[in-house]
């Protein structure tokens, strides 16, 4: 859905764009030498055919020689074989140039999006992503790979064949050729108007499958609105719209061919016309063979000639595609290590584990500044020292600038101004993957992948062993509902971990995020609410979590928000107030009237469940 | 689709059945298949009129001038009667013409059987999707609650397709080749017999290679589909954990996870490309070889004069002409059980029965008191969810109702929709049996603010607008404000204009919820529900919106009676009536003065509430007492 967004159309053929593009191709250019080498043969073939026909009527019919039939079938079969060989390998070498390429293309987009910051995430929605890793680079090879068949193929057709004629009769080659203008202006015209109804096509088409989906996620509500009825007649409206556009491409389509092949036939009845009357001429140089592989060459000429025009049509409809997968392969990732850096501590790819020092967990902000690209200031002059061990604790409202703080410690985003230091050394004289190996990360809605809990647990830290994976799990009490499933740890839990409710989830990460034993903790607090054996399974967990860590909360729940060290509450970007809990309540602030606007309703929420639960 | 031959009674009457939708379309049908062979037709005469002008030029080459021309029928007795062979070979423009004319009817033929059939299934297409979606739209409440979106979306859309484009060029095509065959076969008999069966030899290994070919092939192509997938929906877990990925470091071990997928990916299509090479350069050799038999045996024939020049050109022609159709023929045939498998998953959604009202239904005055005597709902009969529910609210009060999660509270207000009827007991409004109510015309009166309300891809404004078409501006401000959503629509660059959903803003739940509760205010309400409607919307704002909802109905001078889902004791304190359920039965109902006078859940909720109240006078922190 999001996809048609995206402009999937440009309007003029951009040959820089399509040569940035193949040198990306690099290891795949010997491949398409050999296509354009085995379309080459394969269209002289093609012509040879008719020139075979031609021997077979002069020799044998016209001229009535007996000998020479074997040597004769033999170049026949020949020809066959020699076609038949082409083919195979042209197949082959496309086939392998478009999936290679294909397969080329991905892996070094998806490398590059690994290396890109947080900044290109949050300006690209993931479906536009997806969508250049899939369709876009599929199409790039299907292109490539098969576009360059046709072309070729249709090129060397042509040219073979315009040789072949003139060395036949020079008149009647000319005959024959001169159509072939017309029918390339014709075929030109039809192909990109014939795109472009295709085009509204997809689009109305895509405009369908976006209202079935509302019709369908919607019905509920649409059922208590009584609205069945008006949405009925909105979406009648739209598939007539359908049936028009598509009605009206297929008609533009229905009418390219016969007038192509109409004006092939003009061709032939030159040929015919030109050929029949030279048969009798004095020169004697056009025999009934040579009329017959006129004939045949007259009636072929207009498919390569279309077939080029297609090819055409083709590269600029996927031009659009090009520009996407190219813009993202040249995007620059923001945060990066400098190479100095690289050269002592490795890159994300090849970390060099053996060079890197260890830590302690002081973390310390000196006169920050932060802004993101789209320019709202959101951190100004922000200072902060925090001890190895200590839990700081980030309240406000959505919004106000909490993620801000914890993206910065994460180096998800660098400061715009200030420096931000790590055991007292500024943290961009350590590798990102330093830092981002010894942070321990438990998001607001966990992300689990699919595969099992084991695997997922094990996310944390790759060479941890099944005890320590368990071990992790009975310390934040997950262990219980985990050995309670069918197959225990070894359970699938769905794509995205759909299989297991929030609250599970939620134990998961932290085991996750326990066993890789970060000395610096960042938790962004759920504030959906689990049941309440759960809640205080999570409760506890948090515990054991920042136990002895330098611990960052993006809080929302009460006990949480009591046992930090240290509270800073942040409205607009700023800090406003910073202090413990008792402080802050004393000072009857802004603190105080959140406290007690916000966490009233979980306070009621706590009441009542515990009312309940008894 | 392995199976089709044992389904095949099965599967005609459900192409059968599939005729239903192709009433009015018939004639277009007719027509284009009608077309089909008119230039099939002028397709074969091609050939003909270039043979009999060869012939014409070597039988006067040959000093038979005098001989009759090489053409079929009239076209034949025209040339005869001006001097034969002869006088064609000098006249040959005219074939030259014909030659054109005969290409331009063809074309005219070709061009009126793609707009005939593309207006034909088009028709068809459209008239399935709205069936489709009216029916969708139809099927109860309980079907959408249980309903599996993402199939019936793909079933909507994929299976309309497959049909769609069999029925627009498939079944066609099958008419097409059939048509060619046996006209080919015809013609070329009267011509040759031998040379014709000859010309035939390979034909029927082609269509069988085919045919098996993409039987066999489809295996491949589910397996590549599946590498697909697999690589789609990694991609979409690894990028929208991009930030866990980043967190631990893990960039090197998605990048080998990817590969993984990616190499599946591209072996599966490598596989597939293998399998082609070999099945398109086998059958283009088999196509070759026979075009090849047809041309020597053509010649031996030619040369023992048993056919002209002419005649074994005209072979080598409708050959070439015919192999292409018939390899296509192979596949089209193995596509037909696509078709067919769609079509049967597209009459399971439509035999699906539809939400039936009682028999006799009829309006009524919705403003009256409303009872629950003995009511009983259960969505199977071993879970029941509702066990006996009976209360009384008089028309106009507002009820609170309050409960733990699974308590039935959801369920209680369903039923005053009749998106469900219940199965014991019974409800009546001003007296009147619910079950003898119209379910639209209640659905109309009972404005019902669902948990989790969805709002349509529109703007705002039509949004809000949705519930009473052309609303005036006004009355959309007025509803806005009172939900208090004026203000952040404001806010928003194109105020009421603004898009909600992917092509526009993604609105908080609070701001969901508040839109959906604005739009049902726009129509008359004889009945208001919201459940848990405000859930996401901080206590403040509850308070003035229900202010607010008390002050417009005096100022309407509408009184709906309203209930509300909630488990604020600010709002239940509001309440004319509360509600307490517990475990499918109304454990405590009175107002809050009386309830929390008496011993009771809601006491002990009340008293741990005012302690809250205490530690925020005192600033001190007294919550450990609550903490569970």
């Amino acid at each position: 859905m999001q996809y048609q967004q995206e402009t999937d159309y440009t309007k003029r053929l951009d040959a820089g764009l399509w040569r940035r593009l193949i040198r990306y191709m690099k290891p795949y250019h010997k491949h398409l030498f050999g296509i354009m080498a085995t379309m080459a043969v394969s269209a002289l073939c093609d012509t040879i055919f008719p020139l075979l026909t031609r021997e077979a009527i002069d020799t044998f019919i016209t001229g009535g020689a007996s000998g020479g039939r074997l040597w004769f079938i033999l170049r026949y079969a020949g020809t066959v074989l020699l076609q038949t060989a082409c083919i195979f390998t042209f197949i082959n070498l496309s086939g392998r140039a478009e999936c290679g390429i294909n397969r080329h293309i991905r892996k070094l987009s998806f490398k590059r999006l690994q290396e890109l910051s947080f900044s290109y995430y949050d300006q690209t929605p993931v479906g536009f992503i997806i969508s250049r890793m899939t369709s876009d680079t599929a199409r790039l090879g299907e292109t490539v790979g098969w576009g360059l068949v046709d072309l070729f193929w249709a090129a060397a057709y042509i040219v073979i064949t315009a040789v072949a004629m003139f060395m036949l009769n020079a008149r009647m080659a000319l005959l024959v050729l001169s159509v072939v203008p017309i029918i390339a202006v014709t075929a030109v015209w039809f192909q990109k108007r014939i795109l472009a109804g295709y085009r509204v096509v997809r689009k109305t088409n895509s405009q369908i499958t976006g209202a079935f989906n509302e019709g369908i996620m919607g019905a509920k509500t649409s059922k208590t609105l009584v609205r069945e009825e008006a949405n009925c007649k909105e979406f009648a409206v739209l598939t007539g719209t359908m049936r028009s556009a598509s009605i009206r491409a297929a008609v533009l389509s229905a009418l390219f061919l016969p007038i192509v092949t109409s004006l092939g036939s003009v061709a032939t009845a030159l040929v015919l016309h030109r050929g029949g009357t030279e048969v009798f001429s004095a020169t004697g140089l056009v025999t009934v063979g040579t009329l017959a592989a006129f004939v045949q060459y007259a009636t072929g000429i207009f498919e390569p000639i279309s077939s080029i025009a297609r090819i055409f049509a083709d590269l600029q409809a996927s031009q659009a595609a090009a520009e996407r997968v190219v813009s993202m392969l040249e995007t620059e990732p923001e945060i990066f290590d400098r190479p100095e850096i690289v050269e002592q501590y490795g890159d994300s790819f090849n970390p060099r584990t053996e060079n890197w020092p260890g830590i302690r967990g002081d973390v310390e902000f000196d006169h920050v500044c932060f802004h993101y690209s789209t320019g709202e200031e959101v951190l100004d002059d922000f200072s902060l020292k925090v001890k190895a061990g200590q839990t700081v604790a980030l309240v406000g409202e959505t919004g106000s600038g909490k993620s801000t703080i914890v993206n910065l410690i994460c180096r998800f985003y660098e400061p715009t101004k200030g420096v931000i230091r790590i055991d007292g050394e500024d943290y961009k004289n350590r590798s990102i993957l330093w830092l981002q190996a010894h942070l321990g990360y438990v998001l607001q809605q966990p992300h689990l992948f699919s595969g099992t809990i084991r695997e997922n647990i094990r996310f944390g830290r790759l060479d941890a062993t099944d005890e320590e994976i368990e071990e992790a799990c009975r310390m934040v009490d997950a262990e219980g509902f985990i050995l309670e499933m069918e197959k225990g740890y070894d359970t699938e839990v769905g794509e995205g971990g759909n299989r297991l409710s929030t609250g599970q989830k939620q134990l998961i990460s932290f085991a996750r995020a326990l066993i890789a034993n970060p000395a610096i903790f960042v938790l962004d607090e759920a504030t959906s609410s689990v049941d309440t054996q759960t809640e205080q399974k999570l409760q506890a967990a948090i515990a054991t979590a920042l136990k002895g860590r330098t611990s960052f909360i993006i809080a929302h729940r009460l006990s949480t928000i009591h046992s930090a060290d240290m509270i800073l509450v942040i409205k607009g970007g700023r800090i406003i107030e910073r202090g413990t809990h008792a402080e802050l309540l004393a000072q009857r602030g802004y603190y105080y009237t959140l406290y007690s606007n916000q966490f009233r309703e979980e306070w009621e929420k706590l009441a009542w469940d515990s009312e309940t639960a008894n | 689709m392995q199976n089709r031959s044992k389904n095949m009674p099965e599967n005609l009457f459900v192409m059968r059945r599939f005729s239903e939708f192709m009433s009015g379309s018939a004639l277009k049908y007719a027509g284009s298949v009608f077309a089909v062979a008119v230039s099939v037709l002028t397709a074969f005469l091609t050939p003909l009129l270039i043979a009999g002008a060869v012939d014409a030029v070597t039988a006067t080459m040959n000093g038979h001038g005098d001989s009759p021309v090489n053409l079929p029928g009239f076209l034949a007795g025209w040339f005869n009667a001006r001097g034969g062979a002869e006088y064609m070979a000098r006249h040959i423009w005219i074939v030259a013409a014909l030659l054109v004319a005969v290409s331009l009817l063809g074309g005219l033929f070709q061009y009126l059987r793609g707009k005939w059939s593309a207006e034909a299934s088009e028709t068809i297409a459209e008239r399935m999707r709205t069936r489709l979606y009216a029916h969708l739209l139809n099927m109860s409440y309980d079907y959408h609650v249980k309903a599996q979106t993402g199939d019936l979306i793909q079933r909507c859309t994929t299976d309309v397709d497959t049909v769609r484009r069999f029925l627009a060029s498939q079944v066609i095509e099958i008419f097409r080749t059939v048509i060619m065959v046996a006209l080919a076969l015809s013609l070329m008999s009267t011509i040759h017999v031998k040379l014709t069966l000859i010309s035939l030899i390979l034909i029927p290994p082609l269509f069988g290679l085919a045919f098996w070919f993409f039987h066999w092939v489809q295996k491949l192509f589910r397996e590549a589909d599946e590498a697909d997938g697999r690589l789609s929906a990694m991609l979409q877990e690894s990028l929208t954990g991009v930030r866990v990925v980043r967190a631990f470091g893990r960039q090197r071990y998605e990048d080998k996870r990817f590969n993984v997928c990616v190499d599946a990916v591209h072996d599966e299509s490598m596989r597939i490309n293998r399998v082609m090479a070999v099945y398109w350069a086998g059958s283009d050799m088999l196509s070759m070889a026979q075009t090849g038999l047809t041309l020597l045996f053509g010649v031996f024939f030619a040369v023992r004069g048993e056919i002209t020049t002419g005649n074994v050109l005209t072979f080598v022609s409708y050959i070439s002409m015919l192999i292409w159709p018939i390899r296509q023929l192979g596949r089209i045939l193995q596509d037909l059980g696509k078709s067919i498998v769609a079509m049967k998953r597209l009459y399971e959604i439509l035999d699906a029965p539809a939400e039936a009202d009682t028999p006799g239904a009829t309006e009524a005055p919705l403003n009256g008191d409303i009872e629950f005597k003995h009511v009983q709902f259960s969505y199977d009969s071993a879970h029941p969810v509702l066990k006996d529910v009976s209360f009384t609210a008089r028309a106009g009060q507002t009820v609170a109702i309050l409960g733990a999660t699974g308590s039935g509270k959801s369920t209680m207000m369903n039923l005053l929709q009749r998106l469900y009827d219940p199965t014991g007991g019974e409800i009546t409004i001003g007296g009147r049996e619910i079950r003898t109510i119209e379910k639209k015309h209640l659905r109309s009166r009972v404005g019902y603010v669902l948990q989790e309300p969805f709002l349509y891809s529109r703007s705002i404004r039509d949004n809000l607008a949705i519930t009473r078409e052309g609303a005036e501006m006004d009355a959309l401000r007025k509803v806005a404000s009172v939900t208090a959503s004026d203000g952040f629509i404001s806010q928003f660059k194109e105020g009421y204009d603004t898009m909600v959903g992917e092509r526009g803003v993604t609105l908080s739940g609070g701001q969901t919820q508040r839109i959906a509760i604005a739009r049902t205010l726009l129509r008359d309400n004889d009945i208001l529900i919201l459940d848990d409607s405000l859930s996401a919307v901080d206590t403040e704002t509850d308070r003035s919106i229900r202010e607010a909802l008390k002050d417009g109905r005096s100022l309407t001078g509408r009184t709906p009676t309203t209930f509300i889902i909630s488990h604020r004791l600010t709002t239940l304190a509001d309440a004319d009536l509360i509600l307490v359920l517990e475990d499918g039965k109304i454990a405590q109902q009175g107002r809050h003065e009386d309830l929390i006078r008496q011993p009771g859940l809601y006491q002990r909720v009340y008293r741990i509430q005012a302690a809250l109240e205490d530690e925020l006078k005192s600033g001190r922190f007294a919550g450990n007492a609550a903490q569970p």
